[in-house]
């Protein structure tokens, strides 16, 4: 397959000595949901949800289970159409490009909008190193080199490289479960995308493996926006600049997390954070 | 959990813990017995399992093995009525065979079970299973049947072309055993690809990979070890197989690579060669068995020695060559 353009721009951009990745200049709302809904059945299971992301920052989104938040979560990189029978309305834009337009292809969205799944899957057929950079030889890249820089920017993002550089040959899966999902993060990151989405980061992950997992979101917000579905409503408060309470496939209330949570202006929302349902 | 709040190791035993959720009557001797019982006659289950290839094999060893030399491997057969002579083209032909019906046989079954795994909807695959499973069941002796009505016994004709001239052919055969070799290997992949966890396809897709290399690079890459045992077993399940050989590949004493033979419409002077009867252990034994000459029961026993060898050699072989390719841990995502 050819890459595409929407690859090969980083590729010819990134030079040797770069670090990071330049982070993302544009001060647009990172994604702007408008009035989206997603059936997979005939009842929404997310209804006219509107909501403006913003870029460079952690937006948290937050509700009890089955209100939607996962499968609004997976619109945003388009990974809810491997569901059959799924459907969506309204439009979603990054940065201003319309995700669902006809002529837009999915995986060029899912090069743009990385993801990190609630359980660490690294490949098991894959050493560490070549976890990190399949998302590049995948999509593509031959040079050995640029692969082996990326692959190591890629595990000092996440916090990774000091304990795996001596072990690079090593089997993905035979790294604790924190390491894991770490190791996903830098497979996501590899590629270079402009968002990162996590679904429930670290909900399998003890508290050390947490704590280290928030940080890691704490450093990646300079480059990155993240937008984190999280059970935890501790984990929100600690990583998040905004938060998006979600009831029942709605939007009730989207607020600075600190606003959110010491000031809600909707009752299901002050039900929901006072621990009286959900 | 710290060590500290755990009782001795040596205190938990059946004395001391709960006496009487664990009465010690003679109930617990029965409960024993069962439990031994119950082991006994599982291991009992599994070596019937194992014992009638420890007796083909010791059997094929003492009637066989004193035949076997390597003149046998080398030479071919001897005209009748000379002693001696060995079964080389057989050999060959059952290679020549094995590798037409796997070449056509492999690649559909595998990449039809990529698709009812990766693509296919739930009626459509449910039709295609049924449909292989009863492909599965249909005696091996029909798809001789089938090859011969297709390729022996009439002209294969493509836009007022002759293509393929009928005959009992190295074709044939390898086509005969093609069609038994696909149901089978489409059957056992689609079952190992099922038990590639989700969460690979998810993680791939997420990562703007295409949809075709997930499948090839990702899911069956992970299966790999799986597809292989299953292709071995049909692989080593056609070789043996002799019916649909009869009337297909039919049989031959001399070499059948006759690169001056007659000439057919198929492209390259060594595809001539397939269109020539060949010779197969499977037939070679058939024959040589129902012959009345000792000399040739003899060599029977040496060549289904030499065939079950075979057989278990590939298997051996290719398991230890995928050795390292496994899933490690299966049940994680």
């Amino acid at each position: 397959m050819e890459p595409s353009p929407a690859t090969t721009a980083p590729v010819s951009t990134v030079t040797a000595t770069s670090a990071i990745p330049a982070p993302v200049q544009d001060t647009r709302p990172a994604f702007d949901a408008q009035n989206v809904s997603i059936f997979y059945t005939q009842k929404p299971a997310v209804d006219g949800v509107t909501l403006q992301v913003p870029s460079r920052s952690v937006t948290a989104i937050i509700g009890p289970s089955g209100c939607g938040k996962s499968t609004f979560l997976r619109c945003l990189n388009r990974m809810h159409e491997l569901v059959p029978g799924a459907r969506m309305t309204g439009t979603i834009r990054l940065y201003g490009d319309d995700l669902y337009a006809p002529e837009i292809d999915p995986t060029v969205v899912r090069r743009r909008v990385g993801m990190v799944f609630q359980k660490s899957n690294p490949f098991p057929t894959m050493s560490i190193a070549e976890n990190v950079t399949v998302g590049l030889r995948l999509n593509g890249v031959r040079d050995r080199a640029f692969l082996r820089e990326r692959m190591e920017q890629a595990l000092r993002m996440s916090a990774l490289w000091d304990e795996v550089k001596n072990d690079l040959n090593r089997p993905g899966i035979s790294l604790s479960g924190g390491q894991q999902q770490r190791l996903c993060i830098a497979r996501a990151v590899a590629v270079q995308p402009e968002v990162l989405l996590m679904d429930e980061p670290a909900s399998a992950l003890d508290p050390i493996a947490t704590s280290k997992v928030e940080e890691l979101i704490n450093d990646l917000k300079k480059n990155y926006t993240i937008v984190i579905v999280t059970h935890n409503m501790q984990q929100a408060t600690r990583v998040a600049d905004q938060t998006a309470f979600f009831y029942l496939g709605k939007l009730i209330e989207f607020a600075p997390t600190r606003e959110l949570f010491n000031n809600p202006r909707q009752p299901q929302t002050e039900a929901y954070i006072t621990g009286r349902f959900g | 959990m710290p060590a500290a709040t755990l009782p001795p190791a040596n205190a938990v035993s059946r004395e001391t813990s709960s006496p009487a959720a664990v009465p010690r009557d003679n109930r617990h001797g029965w409960r024993k017995g069962k439990s031994t019982l119950a082991s006994g006659v599982s291991l009992a289950c599994a070596l019937i399992v194992i014992t009638p290839l420890g007796f083909v094999l010791g059997y094929l060893i003492l009637k066989g093995a004193s035949s076997l030399n390597l003149a046998f491997f080398f030479n071919l057969p001897a005209p009748v009525g000379e002693t001696g002579g060995g079964v080389a083209n057989a050999n060959v032909g059952t290679f020549v065979v094995i590798a037409i019906a796997s070449v056509i046989g492999v690649p559909v079954g595998i990449f039809g079970a990529i698709y009812l795994t990766e693509y296919g909807g739930r009626r459509f695959n449910s039709v295609v299973r049924l449909g292989a499973d009863i492909l599965n069941g249909v005696p091996s002796i029909v798809w001789g049947i089938v090859a011969y009505a297709l390729l022996v016994n009439h002209d294969v004709v493509l836009f007022g072309h002759t293509i393929w001239h009928k005959g009992f052919s190295t074709l044939a055969g390898g086509v005969a055993l093609a069609f038994i070799l696909i149901p089978m290997v489409l059957r056992t992949t689609e079952e190992v690809l099922l038990l590639v966890p989700n969460g690979y396809r998810e993680a791939a897709t997420a990562l703007g990979i295409n949809r075709w290399r997930i499948c090839v690079q990702i899911v069956a890459k992970t299966a790999l070890k799986g597809i292989v045992t299953g292709v071995m077993l049909a692989v080593a399940r056609i070789a043996g197989e002799t019916a649909p050989l009869l009337f297909t590949a039919l049989g031959n004493r001399f070499w059948s690579f006759q690169f001056h033979g007659p000439i057919t419409a198929l492209p390259g002077e060594f595809a001539q060669g397939f269109a020539q009867p060949i010779a197969a252990l499977p037939l070679q034994i058939f024959s040589y068995a129902i012959s009345p000459y000792d000399d040739w029961h003899r060599q029977a026993w040496a060549a289904a020695l030499v065939l079950i060898l075979l057989v278990l050699s590939l298997n051996v072989g290719l398991r230890y060559l995928t050795r390292d390719r496994v899933v490690r841990v299966m049940t994680k995502p």
